[in-house]
Parts: C-alpha cells; structure tokens; sequence
C-alpha cells in the first residue's frame, strides 16, 4: 500500500507566518461541523420534513421564447390531492440580485424568456400528484423569435427579451480606458492580438436546490433554504411578498455545495414562502437536477480579444480586451460579472495602459452568474495563454517572463485597485522548483509537455450588492457561565468551513477548544448579518469580525481577572482553558471561572464585532467593482500526455503555489486548493453548458443539449490527478491572523496551464475552453496541412462601443475619477449610488 | 424528487409464472432486473409499463453453468460478478471486461446481464425528461413525428448503448428466450435490428433467460470502450475483437464487432474476414481497422463529434488487435480507462 | 404522459433488517428504497443529486453490496439487509472511516460523504488492505464537487492503518 500523503503533498512553508504564539491557527484541525457530516446528519434543506408538509413543482416553460396569452389551472386545481396552483399574477413583483437589474419574476406574468422559466406552481399533498398535476395546466402561448447567442442577439433588436438594458438585446456595454493604450502599443517592440473562447459551465452541486417554507406559530414566515446569502434573500422575500423583513425568518441550511450557484435570490424560494403563507401549512420544494440547470447562473459564456502590447524584455506597455458576454436570460449577477471579466487583468502583472470593453448580451437560455471566479477566469484563460505565445515569440521562459512583470505588493493598479501582499513570485519560483519545470519545459518527448499559468482573485468584495454603508459582516459573542461562547453570525456554511473560521478564531483569541464553541450561522433572526458566501469574503470579513468581537470578549474578561489575581492586564494570557499570569502560570483560573468572574463584575458578557472594508481608491464609474481589502495568488504547472493521432488528453500530475497569506486551518485550506484545481479541470477538458438550437425551418427550440448530472461532465475519482499543493504564507494586515482568500484563485490558472502544456506536447494551439479531443485533433491536421496549428474563434464582431470613461492611472496623475464622466459634479455618494452593483 | 409513476407489481417465483404473466400483459408488463435502465427511463416518461414484474426472485435466472462444451450465464447474473469471476478470462476476456467497463461500481452491483443486453436504445433527444422531450415537441422513439438527429430519416437513430452486447457478438454468443408459447435460441447477433426503436428482436411475451457461448478454447478476446470519463459514462464507441491464432500465429477465426455507431452493435465482417490466414502484422492491422471503421456510421446525438468518434474506431481496432497478438498496449487502454486493469 | 388521480396511501409494507434493526415499513408502492429510508422511515443520511442513478450520493449497502437507492424498488427489499451511514459507527464511537474522513478534511459540503463511507467500508470488508487504485476505482461511482477526491483518498488510507493497527493490538 502506498503510503499517506498527507505531509507529502501539502508543505506549508512559511518563514514569514511564524506560529510560535497560536495554539489553534495554523494548524490541521478536524473542523467544527465535521462529525455531523461524517453521521449524516447535517441538516441539508431537503432533509427537513415538518408535519402536514405539503411538496410543491413548478410548471416551466417549454419554448424559449413566448408570450403567455392565458394560463387555466382549472383542471389542475381540481385534480385530487392538489391544495393550491399559484400563477404569476400571485407574485408578480420583479426582483433580481442587482438593484440594476430587478428583472425576474418568482412566476412569469407574461413573457417566458427560456425553456425551464417558470410560469406556474402546484401544490400538493404528495410530490408525485403535484408532478402529475402539472400537466394539467394549460398555457396559451404566442411564440417569439429565438434568439441563441450574442451575435444573433446583436443583429435581432427585436423582440427584445427585456424592456430595459442598452438597446435591443444588449443588456450592458462597458468602455473604460486607463492611461493611452494607442500610445503603449506604439512604444511597444511586439503587438500580440488573439481572440479566445471560453464556453459556459455550470457549478452542479451535488445538493440539489431545496426550500422549506412554513408560517410560524405568530403567523411569520420561516423559510430554510440552500442559500448562500440569505441576507439579500430576505430582502428579495420582503420587496416579493410585500411584508416587513422583520416578520420573515430565513435559515440558511448548510449547503451540499454552492460554488455561486446558490447566491441569487430564486423564484422557487419565493414560490414556496408565499404558498405557506397562503395555506399555512409547510411547504417544501426540492428541484431536479434538470431544473437545477434551468436555475443555473453558471459562468458565462465569453468571446475575448485581447490585444497586447510588449517590449523585446517582457514589460507589457499596453492591454486592450474586449469581450462579448452571453448573458442568458436574466440579470442576475451579470452587470457585476461584466465589468469582472475587465478587472483583475492588472492585479497579476504590471499593466501601465488598460482599456477594457464589455458587451453583455440577452439570449433566450438560463441566466448565467457567478460560478467560482466570477467573470474572471474566462479573461485569465486568454490573458495567460497569450503570455504563453508571448514568451516563445521573445524566447523567454514562461515562467521567467511572468517573474520579470508581476506586480509590486501594495501598489495601486492602473485602474486604481489597492493590492495588499503579493507573493506571486515566490509562487512561481515555488512551482518551477517543485514541478523540475526547468528539465521539463520544452523537453519532454513529443506528446508530453507541461503548462504554467498564474492567476489573482479578490478577498471579499470591497462593495456590497446594494449601496449601504452598513458593515458588511457581524459576530455576536455570548460568553456563558458554563465556560461555553456562542457565536452568532450571518455567514452561511457552504461547505468550505465559514463555521469553522470563525470557531477557529474565537477560540484562539480566548484560548479555548473550538468544540467549547456554539455556532449559531446563516439564521437572519439569530446573527447579525454577513452578506453572504460569495466573492471569498467570509474569512476575511466575518473572520474579522469574529476576531473583534473575540478581542472585545477577551478584554472584559481580561479586566475582571486582572482586578482579581492583581496582575497588569497586559500580562495575562488566554490558552488551554485557562486564563493566567504569564508570569506566573500557576497563577491563573479555568477560563470557565473567568467568564464567571467577570460575569459578576459586569453582569452578563456578550460582545459584538463587524467588518467594513476599506475605502477604495477606485472612484469610476464601474469602479465598484473589483476592489477588495487583499488579493490572493495562485501559479500553476500542469503536465499532460497527448495522443497524436486522436487528441486524447490525460492529465497525470498538477503542481499548484497558493499565496493565502495564513493558512487558518491547514487542512481545510489544502482541501480548498485541490477542489479548486479539479473544479478547473473539469472546465478546462469537459464541462459544457450546451445548448442545441433545433433546425430553424423545423422548430423555434432552443433547449439545454442535456440537463443531467450525467451528460454534464463532472470529472470522477479515476479522472483526478496527482496534485502537488504548496501554500505560501506572509500573513496579509488586512485579513485575520493574515489570512487570504483561497476557495476560487486556485482555479483560475487550471484552464491555461493545460492550455499552454498541450501546446508543449503537441505544438497546436487550443484557443477555447474546453480543451477536448476533438479540438486538438482538428488543430492536429491544421499543423500537418502546414496551416496555422490552432483550434479557436477567428474573428470577433463589431459593436457599437460607447465612448470610453477615461481615467488616468496612478502614475499619470490621476485620482481614480473619470475625465470625461458627465456625472463628475455629483456628490461621491449619489454616484455610488448608480455605480454598486 | 423525481418519481417513478404508478405501476403494479409482480414478482414470479419460476420461469413458467413468469412467462405466464407476461402471456397476459403483453406489452403492458415490462420485465424488470436491475432497474437501472428502466426505472430512470420510467422516471423520465420515456417508459410507462403498467406493470413491472420483477425477474429477481427466479433462482434459475442467476445460475452460471461451465462445461467443456462452453458456457450457460442466467441473464439475471449481476455484471459485478461476471466482472470478477476468474473463470471469464482468456476467450472470455472481453465479456468480463465489458462488463467491469459498464457505467459505476455500484450500478455494477445491480445491472445483470440480460438488462445490458436489452438496454434501450439511447439518444441525446430521447434520453430527457417529459418536460424537455415536450419542448422539442418530442422525437420519433416516442410521442413525436421527426427524429431529430436526421430529420429527413423515416428511422429513428437512438443508439445501442450495451457493452456486454458487442463483447457477446464477438464470442459468438446466443441467447435463450422463453415464452409461454415455448423457447427459442438464436444468436445474439440476429436478435439485434438497427432500428432505433425497433432494436431487439425479443417479442413483449418474451423473456431472455440464458446466454449461451461455445467454448471458446483457442480463441483471445478484448474489449475496448470510448467515453469521457473513467466512470459512469455509456460507450460512445466501443470495438470488440476475437481471434482464434493457429501454430504458428496467422489468424484461423476473427470477429471484430463495433459498438455505439448505430442502432446495433455492427459486425465487421468485411475486416474480420480480412484477417484471414494472415499473421497480425502491421499491414494486416491497418486494412482491418480501415475496413472496421468504414461501417462504423456515429451519429450527432452522444457525447463527443460523431467525426472524431469514427475516427477513433480505426485506432481502436489497431488497439485491439495488437493487443491480441500480444503486444504491451496497457498503457494505451490506461490512457482510456483512467485505471489500471490487474 | 398518463395521468392518474393518485392515492397516497401507504399500501405495501415489508419487514427487512435497517443497520442491524428488524423494522417494519409501510409505504406507497411507488417509492424507492431512497425514499422511503428519507420520508417514510427518517433516515435522511442518505441523500440525493439526481435520482437517476447517475451521481452516487444515494449509495447504501444492500445485503453487504454497495447500491444505488435510487434505483431499488422498496418493494423488492423484504428480508434484505441494509446499512446506511446511520448505521455505520458502532457503540456510540465513529467508525475508523467517520474519524479519518472527518480529521483530514474528506468531507467538505459533506453531502456525498454518506454514500462515499458505505461504499468504502463495503471495499475494506472485501479487501482490508486496498491500493490507492482499488479505493480511486471503488469510488469511481461517488461524484464529489467540493475536495477533488484526494483528501478522501488519503482519509481511506489513514483509516485503514488504523483499523489494521487496531486488529493486530486486538490480537
């Protein structure tokens, strides 16, 4: 038997993250909610089963696009065992995630916009009756014309899938300009233009989508939910029903996994709640997987040009990207992940001159969102690939290219993002030392090559979804008598271990056990509120949070002992139960005796903590967008074996550096790196959300190619490589204990390293994610025609760009505002206002 | 939740109860195994028997009977078993291979035989829920007019989708079918049709009770399966190859079946037949996966692009019959499987 | 699609051994074993992506194999033994693999994890000692979206140096 890896694979190695004063952090840990997940008995939503429960199904559309003439539910209302059938004139109110785009309804009204909209709801004693009931239904439809993809979207004004956005079926247009791009080409030695393609995939949580919805004993609602933000759930539940926030209750159950796909507010969400309180009786909803790909928000589909400017060394003078972004049919996210797909291309290397255009467009298919990465690892994929081309037109090793240009710790970007630590070059040096990158780059035997690529993501949004200037996370802390602390905090478990930050926090600043601790999380009566689990911001912002409440916590008691063991408060130290002199540490009580204690000199203890990120110097319009207290840094080495005949790919080793300032819990950060790396697998070599446009002249059908688990292709046990994990720690001053992000950079550079190593295996070019057989064979026989070895987009439309809001950068004098933004006299807060999304 | 509709049930004790029911219900009973083709497809609404009547419970059907003059597998036998059992090895190899090759571990623990013999036909329009079979205003396999992956075609394209099928056919396999009426043996290769709905030949008051193979001393046999994955996935193309080698090494007997590229697993004649006297050299390989890959016709409704797909069919051949002549192609099957075979 | 007015009454019933337990079931004839374990008899360690047999999370062991509940008629299950995650630690300690899966991260979301552990535990009962290639094949079948499968990896293996540590000091 082969030996455990454990220590093997995973070194933390960190000089600067000494970890001579902690007892908890840092160290491998079995998380706080582990044993209930190794029973079976976490709580997921669709594991709740309350007396009288009645099971609701959803009526969807079956067209693309159709106007509703008429909805009868007779038939249904009547067949047995059916309570109530709801349609859109029920729950007409619009709503949507983005204050900029309100744009769903929980059943449509009148305008079904894909195959899977909803249009009715039945409600029934038992799952199947509702199923069946459903047929019952009949819809009177008016077909209207299909619109399949950006293009088609551009060139058909009307119909228009929405009554809002840019004009016809262009939801949103970005231009920013940083700096004289025109002026960096010049300078520049080389110009580099490559257009890419990065299709859609989709998050598939194994957890499919569920809600409980009851009306409680007081007549409020409670609804459970797989959310991961049940904060603007309960906003969007309040605007919907019509009913005060503080009489409804939402619980976010842990999720079987969210990865984004759990972050919008949903119609079934809304759906169930108002049935409960319509019957006052439970009602629960548990989607298919097939209608978990209607909800989808997945990551967008993006076509990319991106132009590069680059002197003989390496130093990029100028960068101009444009993308055209399938949007599908609804808003959601997708005004923030426009401008995403635009912002982080300077965090990772020096970029003097950036200009970026987006186009979102409107077609007739599940709404795309945010998937881990958020509209970044589509421009990554094209920005790191191009570097790829780069290095061997400039003969410079890729990964000393990439060291040559990468940005300086605490600088301000040319679109003024404020950079905290940047460890992306001890990264790379740790790769290329590990993966023997050195002996492998260029020299392995015709099929094998390895790929190396680098990537940076945000550590929590440094704005929230709706303009506020509320913190964006709160800790509540209950110290009791029985020596246990309660934690009570919005941030919602997901999976990657928000309740085991926290615990893992508290506990170390009070020295106690994790398992002493209490967590009460993702309950909007209980915790103050956390916005959500998105964006990675939990461990930074409700991390932090819980650090300052924890302090607060330790101080009142700290004052107490101090006054009864008549030692300088300085001195005492809290660890191992105990909080004692530690001068004298004999001398000191159980930290069960303390509480007590400062309990009687203060009455009862409880703290509070909260986290608002710092100003961002990015004051644009668009601005919004991106900033973010720290930025995390991922390089990667992938190797690949490929057959030259058929193009199969095998993937047998990945070697990934992580700069996550501390690691909290070592195990659990390891495990976010390696499900990150093969979630960017599975993207970078099969998963595709596809759809198939029947023959034009036959049919107006466009429907998802094949909405199962099974069709979908999610790599399995025996398609995971070996993955070589190394976290880089230099503790970061913004984040807790100086812990950075690390449940979505990781991902990011997967799909161009495996890129970038087909490429030194086989010498073609594969321009579009996925990578798949197909693909490099066809780029194969383009190599063996004497063609451009390649296989990817060959052109990318026109658009209408509007005029792009210049802002100077930094070192051009500039203060982060536009020059020419018409709205420049407004007041910094009625701007943001407009530009929060 | 998805829900099986509703249904009655039997579950016959013997053969002859069995067949008696079935003489009654016709095509409203369906014969269930394992379930894990049929009870998805019921979940779908591609399949509505009013009747299920379970196979499970008959002893007979489970029996493996091993003789000099060959080999009686009960169609009831659980793929996992036939997957391990060290007595389906060498002119065997391909049936154990195909079926440790079927879908997961645990889907193995509860497919038998006869249900991967039967396994519907499979379609990328077929193989969807109600709801979204109705937004293409359903197919030709069921409830439509067009089959939309050739919509001029009068004959539906779903493809056959078993692996022990195509391995079976290369063994020379037949398969026992009883009915109230009385039994019948034919060859495996005639009980197939290549019609995507129409695709066996077994009649509604039929039951397909043993497989039946000749001893197959002399003779080596392979499987190879193409899919995206290294589980779960049907094959999307599969190549199936027996041999009989004399002496001195020139091919006596050869089969080469091609799986997943039609309605029916396809016979290779034409390939097979080629190989005849012959050593298996290079020149020998070449012309037989080039004749091999000329029937296979793969449509655009699997996962993959048909092209490539027929493209791979002339490699697999190449694989197969390399490897039956003795060559190391571990490597290569490993590159496929994602797993290393003991 | 045929509809049918349908009643929900539990009409069948079966006696069959749930972890170790003689227990009694009635349920409508409809249901599969997946769901008359959650709904009609409160196990909801079991869980499920799919229904369709074509993500694992609702593996549990029948008769000491490892299925897909899913796809079990509950009908078809009198007289059988079955063991679910519920079942699996024994005299209120964890099963090794509980421990190890929980010390080394193998659960994440934890929702594939039910059906992973029984399936793994039907693989050490069959092969005490196996490979890193038997356990990658064995659950082959468990789609899991959060870890990459490596940490479960190394959870079997620590489960099973303990497990073999615990029977040779047994002896």
């Amino acid at each position: 038997m082969r030996k455990v890896r454990d220590s093997q694979t995973t070194r933390v190695d960190s000089p600067k993250a000494n970890r001579n004063h902690l007892r908890v952090i840092g160290f491998p840990r079995r998380r706080v909610d582990a044993r209930a997940k190794v029973t079976g008995q976490t709580r997921f939503a669709d594991d709740i089963f309350l007396p009288r429960m009645a099971y609701c199904k959803l009526l969807r559309s079956p067209h693309p696009h159709a106007r509703i003439r008429k909805i009868d539910t007779s038939r249904a209302a009547a067949h047995p065992g059916v309570y109530l059938v709801l349609t859109g004139k029920d729950v007409p109110i619009q709503y949507g995630i983005l204050p900029v785009s309100q744009d769903e309804q929980a059943l449509c009204v009148d305008h079904v916009r894909h195959v899977g909209d909803p249009v009715a709801a039945v409600i029934a004693r038992e799952e199947l009756t509702a199923f069946e009931a459903l047929d019952l239904i009949d819809v009177d439809y008016e077909i209207l014309t299909t619109i399949s993809d950006p293009e088609e979207a551009l060139a058909t004004p009307e119909p228009r899938i929405h009554e809002y956005g840019e004009e016809g079926n262009i939801h949103k247009l970005v231009a920013l300009e940083f700096g004289n791009v025109e002026q960096g080409f010049a300078e520049a030695d080389e110009i580099f233009e490559d257009t890419f393609f990065f299709q859609g995939n989709t998050h598939l949580a194994i957890e499919q989508h569920a809600s409980v919805a009851v009306k409680d004993p007081e007549g409020k609602l409670t609804i459970w939910s797989s959310t991961q933000t049940p904060h603007y759930l309960h906003r969007a539940l309040a605007k919907v029903l019509e009913m005060p926030a503080a009489h409804i209750r939402v619980i976010a159950t842990p999720n079987g996994g969210g990865f984004g796909g759990k972050s919008d507010p949903f119609n079934h969400e809304i759906v169930v709640a108002k049935a409960a309180l319509v019957l006052d009786r439970p009602v629960k909803v548990c989607l298919t997987r097939e209608e978990v790909f209607y909800c989808h928000r997945g990551r967008h589909p993006i076509l990319m040009k991106f132009k590069t400017g680059v002197k003989k060394d390496g130093a990029i003078t100028g960068m101009h990207l444009q993308t055209l972004i399938d949007g599908g049919a609804y808003g959601s996210y997708g005004v923030a992940s426009t401008f995403y797909a635009g912002a982080l291309q300077t965090t990772t290397y020096h970029v003097p001159r950036y200009r970026y255009q987006g186009c979102r467009a409107f077609t007739n298919k599940p709404p795309c969102g945010p998937k881990r990465g958020h509209g970044t690892p589509q421009p990554r994929f094209g920005q790191e690939v191009q570097l790829d081309k780069i290095a061997e037109k400039l003969k410079i090793d890729p990964a000393d290219l990439r060291l040559r240009i990468v940005e300086s710790p605490n600088t301000v970007t040319a679109n003024f993002f404020r950079l905290g630590t940047v460890n992306l070059a001890e990264c790379i040096r740790r790769i290329v030392k590990v993966s023997d990158w050195k002996e492998k780059f260029r020299k392995l035997p015709e099929g094998r090559g390895v790929g190396l690529a680098c990537s940076a993501y945000l550590t929590g949004a440094g704005l929230p979804i709706y303009w506020n200037k509320m913190p964006h996370s709160g800790v509540q802390l209950k110290f009791d008598r029985s020596g246990g602390v309660s934690i009570f905090c919005g941030a919602t478990e997901i999976g990657q271990g928000s309740d085991d930050v926290l615990a893992g926090i508290v506990a170390e600043v009070l020295g106690i056990d994790t398992f002493d601790i209490r967590l009460f999380t993702g309950d909007t009566d209980l915790g103050p509120v956390d916005l959500g689990s998105y964006s990675s911001r939990v461990t930074l912002m409700a991390g932090n949070a819980a650090l300052q409440a924890a302090e607060r916590g330790r101080a009142i008691i700290a004052d107490a002992i101090a006054e009864k063991l008549d030692v300088p408060k300085e001195r005492l130290c809290f660890a191992g139960k105990r909080v004692f002199d530690s001068a004298a540490p004999e001398e000191g009580v159980s930290f069960q005796e303390a509480v007590c204690i400062a309990e009687v000199r203060f009455g009862t203890i409880g703290t509070v903590g909260s986290y608002t990120p710092p100003k961002s110097p990015a004051l644009y319009k668009g601005g919004g967008v991106g900033p973010s207290p720290t930025y995390s840094y991922s390089a990667a080495v992938v190797e690949v074996e490929v057959n030259p005949v058929t193009g199969w790919v095998t993937v047998p080793k990945i070697w990934i550096a992580h700069d996550i300032g501390r690691a909290l819990n070592p195990t659990l950060a390891r495990g976010q790196v390696e499900g990150s790396v093969y979630m960017g697998l599975g993207e970078a070599l099969m998963e595709e959300q596809e759809f198939r446009r029947l023959p034009k002249k036959l049919s107006h059908a466009l429907v998802h190619k094949f909405p199962s688990i099974l069709e979908y292709k999610s790599p399995t046990s025996l398609d995971m490589p070996e993955v070589i994990t190394e976290l880089i720690e230099e503790p970061d001053p913004h984040g807790p204990f100086g812990a950075k992000e690390v449940g979505q950079g990781p991902l990011l550079p997967i799909m161009p390293a495996v890129a970038n190593a087909v490429y030194d295996a086989v010498g073609v070019r594969i321009d579009e994610i996925p990578i798949t057989p197909e693909k490099i064979m066809k780029a194969l026989a383009e190599k063996k025609a004497g063609r451009d070895p390649r296989f990817g987009p060959s052109h990318f439309p026109h658009i209408n760009w509007p005029e792009a809001l210049r802002v100077p950068p930094p070192w051009e004098g500039g203060d982060g505002n536009a020059v020419n933004d018409v709205r420049r006299g407004k007041s910094r807060q009625e701007k943001e206002k407009v530009l929060a999304p | 939740m998805m829900r099986l509709p509703l249904f009655d049930f039997r579950a016959p004790r013997t053969l002859e109860e069995a067949a008696r029911i079935l003489d009654g219900e016709r095509a409203n009973a369906m014969p269930l195994a394992g379930g894990t083709d049929l009870l998805p497809n019921m979940k779908r609404r591609q399949q509505v028997p009013r009747m299920l009547m379970s196979l499970s419970h008959i002893e007979s059907l489970n029996r493996v009977m091993l003789n000099d003059s060959g080999l009686r597998l009960g169609a009831c036998l659980i793929l996992s078993e036939i997957a391990a059992d060290p007595r389906f090895r060498n002119g065997f190899t391909a049936l154990a291979q195909a079926a440790s090759l079927v879908a997961t571990p645990q889907i193995r623990n509860m497919a038998t035989l006869g249900g991967n013999i039967c396994l519907d036909t499979r379609c990328n329009y077929y193989d969807q829920s109600y709801e979204w079979r109705k937004s293409i205003n359903f197919c030709l396999k069921k409830d439509g007019a067009t089959c939309w992956v050739a919509p001029g075609s009068s004959k539906c394209m779903a493809v056959s989708s078993t692996d022990t099928g195509p391995a079976l056919m290369a063994l020379g396999a037949r398969v026992r079918l009883v009915s109230r009426s009385g039994e019948r043996e034919v060859l495996l290769s005639d009980l197939y049709n290549n019609d995507g709905i129409d695709y066996i030949k077994r009649k509604p008051d039929e039951i397909l009770a043993e497989v039946l193979l000749d001893s197959l001393h002399g003779w080596k046999s392979t499987y190879w399966k193409l899919r995206r994955r290294g589980s779960f996935d049907f094959p999307v193309l599969s190549v199936a190859a027996a041999v009989r080698l004399s002496r001195n090494n020139t091919v006596e007997d050869a089969r080469i079946i091609v799986g997943s590229a039609a309605c029916r697993p396809l016979a290779a004649t034409e390939a097979a037949k080629s190989l005849a006297g012959r050593s298996l050299d290079r020149q020998a390989i070449e012309e037989a996966a080039t004749l091999a890959a000329r029937i296979a016709k793969p449509l655009d409704n699997t996962d993959f692009d048909m092209t490539w797909r027929k493209r791979v069919t002339a490699e697999f051949v190449t694989y197969a019959l390399r490897e039956l002549r003795g060559d190391d192609v571990r490597a290569e099957r490993e590159s496929f499987t994602r797993y290393a075979f003991e | 699609m045929t509809t049918l007015p349908i009643e929900s009454q539990k009409t069948s019933q079966i006696r069959f051994t749930l972890n170790g337990e003689e227990t009694d079931v009635s349920f409508a004839p409809y249901k599969t074993l997946l769901e008359v374990l959650r709904e009609d008899l409160g196990h909801t360690g079991t869980k499920h992506g799919c229904e369709l047999g074509e993500c694992g999370a609702c593996a549990i062991l029948l008769d000491g194999k490892p299925v897909l509940s899913c796809l079990v008629l509950a009908l078809e299950c009198g007289g059988k033994q079955v063991l679910t995650v519920e079942g699996l630690g024994e005299n209120g300690h964890l099963h090794p693999l509980q421990d190890a899966f929980a010390d080394l991260g193998a659960a994440q979301c934890g929702y594939c994890t039910p059906a992973i552990l029984v399936t793994v535990k039907a693989l050490l009962d069959q092969n005490p000692r196996p490979t890193r290639d038997q356990i990658r094949e064995a659950i082959s079948g468990n789609l899991c979206r959060c870890t990459g499968y490596l940490q479960i990896f190394e959870a079997v293996e620590t489960a099973v140096l303990k497990i073999t540590e615990q029977d040779s000091s047994a002896t």
